[in-house]
This record gives C-alpha cells, sequence and structure tokens, in this order.
C-alpha cells in the first residue's frame, strides 16, 4: 500500500492540477443590476460577457442587493447599469463620437459601473481589465482607448495589498497542515507503540476515543488562529472587520472538520508513514485548489466540484468572508452547514471504521 | 460445574494458509493459574486473543464467565483484565497518570480510584516512582505497573501474556507472589509463557505446538504421566556421546546440562539404564544415574513429534 501510494500520489496531484492551475481566469461569477432594461443595455451585457472573463451568474434588482451577493461570496463582482445609460454611450467619448473637453462633467462619466470584491488581487484585476473595454462594436467605429467605458470600485482591498487575502488564507493552510497531522498520527502511533491493544481490551466505546482524540487538539488550533491572525494584523496590517464570535464559530468548525479528517486518516492508514502520504495528500489541492493560491473561479468546473469536498476551500470562503467582507454567519450559512455535516460524517466514519478487534 | 471460568470445543483460528490454533479444546476452572506454555508461535497470544474477543474465532466455541465470546467481548471487559506482552500503557505518562487513567477508562469515580490507587500502590511498591515517567523506570517496576493497571477494576479473569520474560528471577518471584495473592482473592489467571521455572508455578498447565494442545494437566501429574524415562550421563567426552546416541530409536531427545547429558528414553524400554550402558560400550568410564523427570523433560518430550 505504502509502494501503491508512492506511484498513486503524483500521478493523481500531477493530473489533478495540471488541468486544474489556470492564472488565466476566464468565466468570473458576476451580478448584473440593469436598471436601465433598455436594448442597448442588453447589447451592453452582452458585450461584456462575450469577452469571457465574466460570465453573469445572476440578475438582481438594486445595487445593494449586489452588494449582499458580493459578501455573501456568490458573485466577485457586480455591474451596475444605470437608467440613462443611453445618454452616457451617446456622449462618451469612449465610442468615438469625437473629442469632447475633458472637463466636461456630463461627458466624461463611465458607461457604467463595476463594484468589485478587491480582496484577491488576482480577481480584481480580471475586471479591471474591462474597465477600458472598447465599445466599438456597439457603433461601428474606431475606439479611444484613453478614456474608461467602465468606473471601477474596488471593495475590501481597495489598495490591493496581496497580505490582505493571503494572511487569512494561511490560517487555513497552516490549520489544515497542522490539524490533518495531529489526528492522523494519533490512532496508528497507538497502535505502533502497542498502546491500541490495551484500550481495545478495557470498555471504552470507539466514539469517546474519537472524541477524546480530537478535545485537546481543537485548543492548539485555536491558539495557531490567534497567532497567525494577530501578527497578520500587527505586522501586515491585515483588518479583521467582522466580529470574533463569528471568526470563533468559523474557525472552530473548520477545525473539528480537520481533526476529524484526520481521523478517518488514521483508520485508514496501517502505520505512521501511510498516515504522513495521505495527509500530505488532502494538503497540496488545500493550498492549490482551495482558493489559496489561485482563485477558485479560475478552475474548470469538474475541478470545483472536487475542490469543494475539501474542507479547505469553504473553509477560504468563510474565513475571507468574516476578515474582510464582515459576512454575517447567516451569509456564511451554505458553508458552515456543509463544514458541520463534514465534521459529523468524519466522526462517524472514523467511529465505525474503528474496530475494538484485531482481525 | 458452574466453576468453569473458560472452555472451548474445536477452538480454530487460521491466518490465510497458516493455522494459528487447531482444534483446541480448554477447561479452565475458577481460582487457578492456568499456564500455555509452548515455543515462540505456538498460539499462545492468539489464543489469548480469541479468549478475550479480540479475534473472531474460524471455528469451535468459546464460553468465558458463562458467555459466549466474541459475542459478550464488550460486556465481559469490566470482568476481564489483560496484560499485554509489551508494556501498553503510556511510555510519557507518571505512575500515577497512567494508574488514573485507567481507573478512568473503567468508569471508576474519582473517589473510588484514589482509595484503590493508593492501595494498588502500596501493593506493588511503586510508592517512590508515583511521578516517574513509566517509559524511564526499570523493565520490572514498568510491569508491576502494568499488572496494576491491568486489575484496577478488580477483574475476575486475568490474562497475562508473557508477563515476566523482560525481568530479572528476583522480580519474577515477587511478581508471582503477587499473582497468588490476586489468586487468593478469587480471581482466576491464564498465564502464557516459555519459561520452564515459571510454567511450574502453575496450577495446571497446556503444552502448545503448532497451534495443536499436546499435553493437559497439573505440572506434577504431567510429570508423573511422562511416557519416557530419564537417564543422565557423566563422563568425559560427552559431545561424542551425545552424536552416538541422537536418532537412535527410543532415545526421545538427549540435552547437555554442564557436565551432564540429560538422555531421555522411551518408556517402552523395561530397562533404560542398561540399555544405555549396552549401547555407550565404547565409552567405559561413563557413569548413568536415572533421575526423576522434570518439567523441561515434559516440553521435550511432548513437543518433540513432527506438526500434526
Amino acid at each position: 500500500m505504502t509502494f501503491a501510494m508512492v506511484i498513486m500520489i503524483p500521478l493523481i496531484q500531477l493530473l489533478l492540477f495540471g488541468y486544474a492551475i489556470n492564472t488565466n481566469l476566464r468565466h468570473v461569477p458576476v451580478a448584473l443590476v440593469d436598471l436601465s432594461r433598455s436594448e442597448l443595455s442588453r447589447t451592453l451585457s452582452q458585450l461584456v460577457q462575450a469577452t469571457q472573463v465574466v460570465a453573469v451568474t445572476e440578475e438582481l434588482s438594486t445595487p445593494q442587493e449586489a452588494e449582499r451577493a458580493i459578501t455573501e461570496a456568490r458573485v466577485r463582482a457586480a455591474l451596475i447599469i444605470p437608467p440613462d445609460v443611453a445618454y452616457r454611450v451617446a456622449r462618451s467619448p469612449s465610442v468615438g463620437l469625437g473629442l469632447p473637453d475633458a472637463t466636461d462633467q456630463t461627458s466624461s462619466r463611465p458607461v457604467a459601473h463595476w463594484i468589485v470584491d478587491g480582496s484577491d488581487t488576482m480577481v480584481a484585476s480580471a475586471i479591471k481589465s474591462l474597465r477600458t473595454m472598447p465599445l466599438t462594436e456597439l457603433l461601428k467605429l474606431p475606439q479611444n482607448r484613453q478614456v474608461p467605458t467602465f468606473e471601477v470600485t474596488l471593495y475590501f482591498n481597495p489598495e490591493q495589498r496581496s497580505a490582505v487575502n493571503i494572511v487569512p488564507g494561511l490560517v487555513g493552510v497552516i490549520l489544515t497542515m497542522t490539524m490533518i497531522l495531529f489526528t492522523s498520527a494519533a490512532i496508528v502511533r497507538e497502535r505502533e507503540r502497542g498502546n491500541m491493544e490495551m484500550l481495545i481490551n478495557t470498555p471504552i466505546k470507539s466514539i469517546e476515543l474519537m472524541v477524546g482524540k480530537i478535545i485537546p487538539y481543537i485548543f492548539l488550533g485555536l491558539i495557531q488562529v490567534a497567532i497567525i491572525l494577530g501578527l497578520g494584523h500587527v505586522l501586515f496590517d491585515v483588518p479583521i472587520n467582522g466580529g470574533l464570535g463569528t471568526l470563533l464559530v468559523v474557525t472552530l468548525l473548520f477545525i473539528i472538520a480537520s481533526l476529524s479528517l484526520g481521523l478517518v486518516i488514521s483508520t485508514l492508514a496501517q502505520n505512521q508513514l501511510q498516515s504522513m502520504q495521505m495527509t500530505i495528500f488532502v494538503l497540496l489541492p488545500s493550498i492549490l485548489m482551495s482558493g489559496f493560491m489561485f482563485p477558485f473561479d479560475g478552475m474548470p468546473k469538474p475541478v470545483q466540484v472536487i475542490a469543494q469536498v475539501l474542507p479547505a476551500t469553504h473553509f477560504m470562503d468563510m474565513i475571507r468572508g468574516v476578515v474582510l467582507r464582515d459576512a454575517s454567519l447567516f451569509e456564511l450559512r451554505w458553508d458552515i452547514l456543509w463544514m458541520t455535516g463534514f465534521a459529523v460524517f468524519g466522526l462517524v466514519v472514523a467511529t465505525f471504521r474503528f474496530k475494538k478487534r484485531l482481525g | 460445574m458452574n466453576d468453569v471460568v473458560v472452555s472451548t470445543q474445536g477452538l480454530t483460528r487460521r491466518f490465510g494458509e497458516n493455522t494459528a490454533v487447531n482444534d483446541l479444546d480448554l477447561e479452565i476452572r475458577t481460582g487457578q493459574i492456568y499456564g500455555f506454555l509452548g515455543p515462540n508461535g505456538c498460539g499462545k497470544t492468539t489464543t489469548m486473543r480469541m479468549l478475550t474477543g479480540l479475534l473472531t474465532p474460524s471455528s469451535g466455541s468459546i464460553s468465558v464467565l458463562g458467555q459466549s465470546m466474541p459475542k459478550a467481548a464488550e460486556p465481559l471487559k469490566n470482568e476481564i483484565g489483560y496484560m499485554t506482552q509489551i508494556f501498553s500503557y503510556y511510555r510519557d505518562l507518571t505512575v500515577l497518570e497512567n494508574l488514573r487513567f485507567a481507573a478512568e477508562i473503567y468508569g471508576i469515580s474519582s473517589k473510588a480510584a484514589s482509595t484503590r490507587i493508593d492501595e494498588l500502590l502500596h501493593t506493588y511498591e511503586l510508592n517512590e516512582n508515583v511521578h516517574q515517567l513509566s517509559g524511564s523506570m526499570s523493565g520490572g517496576q514498568r510491569q508491576k505497573l502494568a499488572l496494576a493497571a491491568t486489575v484496577i477494576h478488580r477483574p475476575k479473569l486475568l490474562f497475562l501474556d508473557e508477563p515476566t520474560s523482560a525481568v530479572d528471577p528476583e522480580t519474577r518471584r515477587t511478581f508471582w507472589e503477587q499473582l497468588f495473592d490476586l489468586v487468593d482473592q478469587g480471581a482466576t489467571m491464564i498465564v502464557s509463557t516459555h519459561f520452564m521455572d515459571e510454567a511450574e508455578r502453575c496450577h495446571r498447565l497446556a503444552i502448545l505446538q503448532h497451534g495443536v494442545k499436546k499435553a493437559d494437566g497439573s505440572p506434577r501429574q504431567l510429570m508423573d504421566d511422562l511416557q519416557a524415562d530419564v537417564v543422565e550421563v557423566e563422563g568425559p567426552e560427552l559431545r561424542k556421546v551425545k552424536h552416538e546416541l541422537d536418532g537412535e530409536p527410543k532415545i526421545l531427545s538427549t540435552a547437555q546440562v554442564g557436565s551432564r547429558l540429560r538422555v531421555l528414553v522411551d518408556k517402552s524400554e523395561p530397562q533404560p539404564v542398561e540399555m544405555l550402558r549396552a549401547q555407550l560400550g565404547a565409552f567405559p568410564e561413563l557413569s548413568l544415574t536415572q533421575q526423576r523427570p522434570n518439567l523441561e523433560d515434559v516440553f521435550v518430550s511432548a513437543t518433540r513429534g513432527p506438526a500434526s
């Protein structure tokens, strides 16, 4: 089994990551708020989608709803087309109808407005690339590149500092690494040292053993979170916008989910080397596919489905939501539900897989 | 017949091609120390694991304390103590911490536990090591700790897998005294060993080889029933004498003990000493005397046949 894992792990990971990782963002999910509801606004949104940089996944009626959608991480950005879009297009220098005075307030107004979740700098720059999108197809006239077509507002990370996005993500990566490693070795180690033969001869129940293995590490996990976010705040000036209570709930859930995943590994592995191999097998995708290093939205759909299985993917969403976007527990309900389910499922699987028998 | 604590019928366990325990019938009565004597790999540990419900037999039936195993394994955990071959408590915990852990696992209330632990520390002379890490103790002390932790819930039936294979004879003596104290308090014990002196202390013995029971009875009875006579040969050139006798019919085994050669002669030979003297005509200065058989002779004669 150890040898099979030596062969299979690089093979699976090469195929998975080679296919998954794509630094050219395509089809970023965005919301459309069309306040004009005219033929022109529809053409405009089709033009934007034709770039393939974004894909409209929902249509909302007010900018407030769009902001909520961004906070809930349903979309990364929203395009707001104002009611007077036709007037703006007619006067816009970007369509090339002559060159109005640059100081002319009305004519220098952009055609429409993007609001963007700026926490991930890669996503933000993808949307920013649309800023000077030419509208030549609209009027079949040569473009004027100097004047922006869209106004772009970056939320949550206006200075576009990477640390703002990376530090909360690091909480997820470091917790994944340490938490899974701690418990994945737990049962295997007791088996190797001979403690297990004593334990299975006592009236202890499987679930008691599993919960007992998890509890001490929960506290270690919380200490790690405090260190990372505390130092991140002091050294890298990463804001903590959300409530501490929300933060606690979210990280506790992730810690428990990771620990129970480690326990499942522990009941699968026959020795400590195998448990280590399996931990790394989980750790690598948790770094590369969870949205920590590369935007989740840039990955192909099937990979996204696989990545959704990992607790780290949901945690990236949640911790960034809380720390950067001040998302509430209600706004994160689907991630929370999934994470709870994962933790309970892992614990149940580990409990049932653990046998108080030797053969 | 309700004083039978453990009984098995046709107990068999196979691991793939290999049969570790083959058609074993046992009957162990209360208040006994019952020994499994046999070489390494003879099925002692496998038998113990089946009796404690850790392994499921391939065939055969087991009854422990009146209940059928391995079905009743969980409820019986509170009645059984099992001391494993290697020290299985936590080496990075102190004596006291290990005992507290054991008490908690057996669900002993903290008040009862502290009196029980005090009692055990006293009985097993661990008072001075209370705060010592068990990993840093000597093998003998560790073994005492393991026994103390194993009996913390006052089990009726105690399994000890090669309990003293790693300790000195002095410790072994006191260890056995403590076992007899426990029997006096009403416990029944099953002990596996490959030491003759340890086996000799058991009330009853089963000699196992290749998973088959070769002999069963009290040590005295086994020695009396030995189907061989023991002749000790004393004199020079004992190695040559040994080679002369090895493989001869009616010679079951020869073994040198210091300056003497211990020869087992089949019981069917009415005059063992005379027969040997005739066979060893080439060595005139040997003295031959008949001896009482000891347990090792029993063991050798029981396990000499081919694996069946």
